[in-house]
């Protein structure tokens, strides 16, 4: 039976002892401990969601970065193709007008050629008609001293020659 | 088998008087005694020598206060019209030599001493845990040394506060609750310590028990909402009921710190009980041979082991289990309806 009643004394002691620490430890104890670890866990949850927030607009200005890049690299093979096409346009356009060029100087050298050889051949025609005909003076010399006939023939021919030179 | 053999052994040994002339082994004597108060502790005995500590008696007798040393009544003696009775039905306990009634009696007794010691080192752990919260800046560094060996209880025991009572007040009571968790805890442990300073079986007493359970019961009914007392005494039940609920419901409040008391109580008392007898047994095989002696001293030290390890899951368990009900208790008073 002592087992299952509570002793006075110990009942006493208990209340006064159990009221005063827990008293104190009301006051200076435990509040203060639960409050800094409270403090301290709501910094963490606050901390972890910032990183997440930080995290999670980092990786839109990586896909931002990323796409910038991208257009950058893109825009870089455009002006680059533009470029060889500019160039590849000029080359062939160079080289048209060097052909043409070189075919209006052919042609020009050509006309050249051509009013030369007129020239030259004029000469020599001429040359010719002068031999002939002092080749012909000396032949008809001897012949046309007295035939009127051929004195008129004669006249005419060098009016003819001289018709004809006069002309050239 | 084992098992068995030690059941057999046990209830064998244990009711039957000894066969030699020798003075049987007093089991139910040794046990009593030590889970029972005294008014001097006990350190050790060498031969027929004993160290203990005489503690001092203070009490109030049909004669006035009495404060004394307990020394002074070592051996039966008497003291100032005062001894400690040899039979019951205050066996142990001061009675006064004339009348053979119970003074006032607030000696300061084993129990009582080591409810100071632990209280003092339970006050001395969570204030320096508190200087230590105080000084060092928490936001940037971890807890260390004692502040780290007492935040997971205490903020187990302010999770467990904000769980069951919810968020709205949990912070008045979590106090509370963790001094009743720390506060058993701390004597359960100490109890299982087999000398001084622990050893005392301090929870498995029901006084103690009792003043533990009390606090819940006035923190419960004293805090408790309307709500919860209209639950009590006008709950939403058909007509018929309305003069039975009442008389359950105040059945049932007054049943919780009972049995508060008598869980922690029966538990503690039963693991230090069940230690003691498998110490015992060796005590009661002794004089059956070298062989058996030498044996069930094994399988008891064997068996010892297993019990103390027990009794220390027993020691958080039985503290958890306290502070949770408590809890669950007030969190039930403080309900708000919906």
């Amino acid at each position: 039976m002592n087992l299952v009643t509570p002793d006075t004394g110990l009942l006493f002691w208990m209340v006064v002892i159990f009221g005063l620490v827990f008293f104190l430890l009301w006051k200076f104890g435990f509040p203060i401990i639960t409050e800094m670890v409270d403090k301290r866990n709501s910094t963490i949850e606050k901390s972890l969601k910032d990183a997440h927030e930080i995290e999670s607009r980092l990786a839109g200005m990586m896909a931002e970065h990323a796409q910038m890049l991208e257009d950058a690299r893109k825009e870089q093979t455009d002006i680059l193709k533009d470029a060889a096409d500019t160039r590849n346009k000029m080359i062939a356009d160079a080289k048209q007008q060097a052909r043409e060029e070189a075919d209006k100087i052919l042609a020009e050298a050509r006309t050249e050629i051509a009013a030369e050889k007129e020239a030259a051949l004029r000469d020599v025609r001429r040359e010719v008609a002068l031999l002939s005909v002092s080749i012909a003076e000396k032949i008809l010399r001897k012949d046309l001293s007295d035939d009127k006939e051929q004195r008129e023939f004669i006249d005419k021919m060098v009016d003819e020659t001289v018709q004809s030179e006069l002309h050239s | 088998m084992i098992v068995a053999l030690l059941i057999s052994m046990l209830l064998s040994a244990s009711p039957s008087p000894a066969p030699q002339a020798e003075e049987p082994v007093d089991v139910a004597g040794i046990i009593f005694e030590h889970i029972g108060d005294d008014y001097e502790w006990h350190l050790w005995s060498w031969g027929d020598r004993h160290a203990a500590l005489h503690l001092p008696v203070i009490v109030h007798s049909s004669t006035g206060w009495h404060v004394f040393s307990s020394r002074k009544l070592a051996h039966g003696a008497s003291y100032e019209g005062l001894k400690i009775a040899q039979e019951d039905p205050h066996k142990g306990k001061i009675v006064e030599v004339d009348s053979g009634e119970r003074p006032f009696d607030i000696s300061i007794t084993k129990n009582v001493l080591s409810l100071m010691m632990s209280s003092l080192l339970l006050l001395i752990v969570i204030l320096c845990t508190a200087r230590w919260y105080k000084k060092h800046d928490v936001l940037n560094e971890p807890p260390t040394g004692i502040a780290a060996l007492m935040e997971p209880l205490v903020m187990m025991v302010h999770n467990m506060a904000r769980e069951n009572i919810g968020e709205e007040d949990y912070r008045k009571y979590s106090p509370y609750l963790c001094m009743a968790f720390l506060f058993i805890l701390l004597n359960n442990f100490l109890g299982i310590v087999p000398f001084f300073p622990g050893g005392a079986n301090l929870t498995g007493n029901i006084a103690i028990t009792l003043v533990l359970a009390l606090c819940t019961f006035f923190t419960v009914n004293l805090t408790g909402t309307k709500h919860y007392y209209k639950d009590i005494f006008n709950p939403d039940v058909p007509v018929f009921l309305k003069p039975i609920m009442p008389v359950i419901e105040v059945f049932s409040a007054l049943m919780k710190p009972v049995s508060l008391t008598i869980r922690l109580f029966a538990n503690m008392l039963a693991g230090h009980i069940m230690i003691l007898c498998m110490v015992c047994i060796i005590f009661i095989m002794a004089k059956y041979g070298a062989v058996l002696t030498g044996s069930m001293t094994v399988v008891s030290v064997l068996f010892g082991v297993f019990l103390d390890a027990l009794e220390c899951l027993v020691a958080f368990i039985q503290a958890y289990v306290f502070t949770m009900l408590s809890s669950i208790y007030i969190g039930l008073a403080r309900a708000h309806g919906e």
